[in-house]
């Protein structure tokens, strides 16, 4: 048996356990050591990623591919990103404790897993582990009342959909006979002999993973779960997880359910429209700048859905561009969020934003700079990831998709334009308080990213096409 | 390489984001560098201008095709490049574009007192976006460039706007996403046909005449709303109004043509059967833009306003030459984009100077500046005269060549394109009366200076350019003759040649992709 495939999983979840010995066992606050040990598990784990050959391991449980390692290292950029803005963050809101670096690094672990597995089986168990160390992480500021009720309601959603997802499993279980992927692609191989229940399984599948990615009409969590949880930790729940189950829906859709195109993708349209609508029309009247941004990630998974309603490597490939794009610039974006700080605490109103081009010109232009990435405006990143899985769509013929997609786009705009213009356009207010020094490497790092993508974007397309390719074999 | 032996394109694009990297590198209190930045930006564009006379100087005129071409990779997987190259029609807008930006920069010396770093940058990745974008070779470069002119000028309205700034610069902003974002849509379909997105190449390629005909709505919904055509002209009075003065030169001058420079390069070359059948549409909203446009200018009492309107003539009097594909109304379409480019953004200067001394644009304030503004007046004079069209000046030989295109179409269209000659005269000239002549009653315009060096120097090469079009339009012309021609044989050719395919099977084909 190929045990060694799963290496750096195993390597992450072993560290996991020595940090968490070592943070009972310091009688000092050990929260940056922790934190500390868990960045370095994260590059560990990232190198041994990407030394890893290719192959399948655990009777078939478990694939090594391009796809798998290119989301692995997207996750784990994510996680490191996150963790990164949460160290000081987490010790100002007074909940700097040392589990959080390490309920972190399991919900990684589980996510890697995700994004590896080939069966249902897998593909449950790892889900779960990466569900429940974030229902947690959402309920951290326990003193809080927003933050558990975030916790709370995520976790009895979020059970909903594991147990809608798991109802599924059972049902494509139960018709089939199997739960290994490939075995399946292999029973569905012809779509006339398949039967009702398990088109049946399949939308229920359908339904608990659109709950992961918060696309419309199973996003009724997000926006209070972004909102109540601790900033530090929605950072890391608009990053890391979103390209996790993004990649989890892209295998599962197009390996063992991919000959049944022509029954799911509807489905997925239909997702992915009201997602974009829904992220375009609901996010115009918030004025807390969470909540706006839990609505614009909807949106934006509504447009990373185009690309796998294709259901076409082109597609496909268009998704990972788009997370690829999502991930720094959602992840800067929320560097900015973090830096809105007054008198020692948080805010989040946007009218707290006036004026800042005049107080704290760098971060303006920064937000400045994510916001129109987001709405999509060349030549920003945010521009190429829609452009690949418009092209996507075109090709496709999928003509519907693109147009809504295009014009909730120019509606969603405004919103974005609406925070450029109370930085920039509004009189100043109070001053933010000195921002932490790494809030402020975040937030150039990503935003240096997002400005330069056009110069380079043939090397990360070329890897997002490789990792699509690997799906389709 | 190319006639230059350098590439001039690149440079001419890219070296105004150089000068917004010594900007921002700029330190000290507030007064040294918004000094610091007025001079850098403005070394920075006069050189750029300096490069771009190369274009000038090197021109081959014999040559209809692209020049000065440059090509790197940027996404071979994909069909695109990055491509740069001008012909007859994007050459002189470059030029334009360079000559502009100086003068702008100029313009602001003193009246903008804000955030005057964050303002010449801005001003500078424009002039990236705008002469990249008439260079760019490259359909997804292009696009690129188009939108991206978006960013700056959005908080050019935004934040150095008037009043009104908020509503004008979203309602600027979401218009013109509006319309290109369909555009974008029609990128994509051919990008999708041709698997390529080489402009040279998309010319000569046949697309079948049902895909035509969305292609060229989706084009359609983009440049009218940059021209601006009626109706979707809306958002142009307001920006203009709100913008500070060197927004609405720049918005004037350079912003307006790219929609017609759209037009040229993209809907009559690629979609030649759609353009031919649904050139009606456009000769309508034209012409109902030529007469509805003068009206409403008649009556407006703020100046800025009126020049817009009268933008929004005479770019109705330019959309009418370009669907005439004719060699005159073509070339009499670019003659006029130019110099509009060129009168336009004088006029808007004009109304900035004596905004600058009284803060005010309503007609009713002012009268009798002739008398304490001599030299001001005489400049006005010539910037109204080569607006009017008056023999002698750039404005008449575009009027006139479109109408001799226009009078090849349709008589009709011919006689209401030019009552735009008409019109155009009468609101011109009734604010020039009502600003420069009667009597000097009002107090505070007793105290009025007239220009000063810098505003000469800004006025200076503009009122030049005015006559020597006007005088010796050749020199300019010369420029895109060849281009034009060969535009419109190739127009003639695919007119006349019989369709590929028998329509029944070309319908089939179009809806099954």
């Amino acid at each position: 048996m190929n045990w060694a495939i799963a290496l750096p999983e195993i390597v992450l979840a072993a560290c996991g356990l020595l940090i968490l010995v070592i943070g009972v066992l310091r009688r000092q606050d050990a929260t940056q050591i922790c934190t500390m040990l868990t960045l370095g598990a994260f590059l560990v784990a990232g190198g041994l990623v990407l030394t890893r050959s290719a192959g399948v391991g655990y009777f078939g449980q478990f694939t090594v591919d391009r796809f798998a390692v290119l989301a692995k290292l997207l996750i784990l950029a994510g996680a490191a990103l996150s963790l990164m803005l949460s160290l000081d963050y987490n010790r100002r809101q007074g909940i700097g404790r040392f589990e959080y670096p390490v309920l972190m690094l399991y919900a990684v672990v589980g996510m890697m897993g995700m994004v590896s597995a080939t069966s249902l089986m897998t593909l449950y168990v790892a889900l779960e582990l990466h569900s429940l160390a974030l229902y947690v992480m959402a309920a951290f500021a326990r003193d809080d009342l927003r933050s558990s009720e975030a916790g709370l309601k995520y976790f009895v959603l979020g059970a909903l959909a594991s147990g809608l997802l798991l109802y599924g499993i059972s049902l494509v279980y139960g018709f089939s006979g199997t739960m290994d992927f490939a075995a399946l692609a292999h029973a569905l191989a012809s779509p006339a002999q398949v039967s009702p229940g398990l088109i049946v399984g399949v939308v229920f599948v359908i339904a608990g993973l659109a709950f992961k990615i918060s696309a419309a009409p199973f996003h009724m969590w997000t926006p209070d779960v972004y909102e109540g949880s601790p900033t530090a930790v929605t950072v890391f729940f608009a990053t890391a997880p979103k390209v996790a189950a993004m990649a989890l829906f892209m295998r599962v859709m197009v390996g063992p359910f991919g000959h049944l195109l022509a029954s799911w993708q509807l489905v997925i349209e239909i997702v992915s429209v009201a997602s974009m609508v829904l992220g375009a029309l609901a996010a115009i009247g918030q004025t807390n700048i969470k909540r706006l941004m839990a609505y614009s990630s909807i949106g934006h998974m509504g447009y990373a859905l185009i690309g796998l309603a294709t259901g076409t490597e082109l597609g496909l490939r268009g998704v990972l561009v788009y997370l690829i794009v999502y991930l720094f610039m959602s992840a800067g974006t929320w560097a900015c969020i973090m830096a809105m700080r007054r008198k020692g605490l948080a805010v989040e109103e946007i009218a707290d934003l006036s004026g800042l081009a005049r107080t704290d010109p760098a971060l303006a232009l920064a937000f400045g700079i994510f916001m129109f990435s987001l709405a999509g405006i060349p030549p920003l990143a945010g521009f190429f990831g829609k452009l690949y899985v418009f092209l996507a769509a075109v090709q496709s013929g999928l003509w519907a998709l693109a147009i809504i997609g295009v014009l909730t786009s120019v509606v969603g705009s405004y919103y974005y334009l609406r925070i450029v213009k109370v930085m920039y356009f509004d009189a100043p207010g109070e001053a933010f308080d000195r921002r932490p020094s790494m809030i402020g490497f975040v937030a150039a790092a990503t935003g240096l990213f997002t400005l330069f993508f056009f110069l380079f974007p043939g090397p990360l397309v070329a890897a997002a096409g490789s990792a699509a390719a690997a799906l389709f074999g | 390489m190319n006639a230059a032996g350098f590439p001039v394109l690149s440079l001419i694009t890219w070296l105004p984001l150089v000068g917004c990297g010594v900007i921002m590198t700029v330190r000290g209190d507030e007064a040294t560098v918004a000094s610091n930045a007025r001079w850098i930006a403005l070394w920075t564009s006069l050189i750029v201008f300096a490069v771009s006379l190369v274009l000038w100087v090197e021109w081959n005129p014999h040559d209809p095709g692209f020049q000065f071409m440059e090509s790197l990779p940027w996404l071979p997987d994909y069909g695109v490049g990055y491509k740069m190259g001008v012909d007859g029609i994007s050459v002189l807008f470059v030029l334009l574009s360079t000559l502009l930006t100086p003068i702008c920069i100029l313009a602001s010396w003193e009246s903008i007192t804000r955030y005057v770093r964050e303002y010449m940058i801005a001003f500078l990745i424009l002039e990236t976006m705008m002469v990249g974008m008439f260079c760019a070779l490259d359909f997804v470069v292009f696009y690129i460039f188009f939108e991206g002119v978006l960013i700056p000028m959005f908080l050019i309205i935004g934040v150095w706007g008037g009043p009104r700034r908020v509503y004008s610069a979203f309602k600027f902003f979401l218009f013109t996403l509006a319309g290109s974002v369909l555009m974008l849509l029609a990128l994509l379909a051919m990008w999708q046909y041709a698997h390529t997105t080489d402009i040279p190449t998309l010319m000569h390629t046949h697309f079948p005449a049902k895909m035509q005909f969305w292609l060229f709505l989706a084009f359609f919904a983009s440049f009218a709303v940059k021209v601006p055509m009626w109706p979707v002209h809306t958002w142009l009075p307001d920006a203009h109004v709100e913008a500070p003065t060197a927004g609405s030169v720049i918005l004037a001058g350079v912003l307006l043509k790219m929609g017609a420079y759209g037009f040229l390069r993209f809907s009559v070359p690629m979609l030649p059967q759609a353009s031919a059948q649904l050139a009606p549409l456009v000769f309508t909203l034209s012409v109902v833009a030529v007469v509805y446009a003068a009206l409403v200018a008649l009556a407006q009492e703020d100046m800025k306003k009126l020049v817009a309107y009268s933008s929004i003539a005479h770019m109705g009097v330019v959309t009418i030459g370009i669907f005439t594909f004719d060699v005159q109304g073509i070339q009499g379409a670019l003659f006029l984009m130019l110099s509009h480019g060129i009168i336009s953004a004088a006029l808007f200067l004009v109304v900035g100077v004596i905004y600058d001394r009284l803060h005010t644009r309503e007609i009713a304030r002012y009268g009798g500046l002739a008398a304490r503004m001599p030299f001001y007046a005489f400049l006005f004079m010539v910037f109204v005269m080569a607006s009017v069209g008056l023999p002698g000046t750039s404005g008449f030989v575009g009027e006139f060549l479109i109408t001799i295109g226009a009078l090849h179409v349709n008589f009709w269209l011919a006689l209401l394109g030019s009552l735009g000659l008409i019109l155009g005269p009468m609101y011109t000239l009734y604010l020039y009366r009502r600003v420069i002549f009667g009597r000097l009653t009002k107090p505070d315009l007793r105290g009025l200076l007239d220009l000063k060096p810098r505003e000469i120097a800004i006025f200076a090469p503009l009122a030049l350019l005015a006559i020597w079009m006007g005088v010796y339009p050749s020199s300019f012309t010369r420029f895109w003759e060849a281009t034009v021609t060969q535009m419109v044989a190739q127009h003639q050719q695919a007119m006349a040649a019989p369709p590929l395919l028998p329509p029944k099977v070309q319908l089939a084909e179009a809806t099954s992709r």
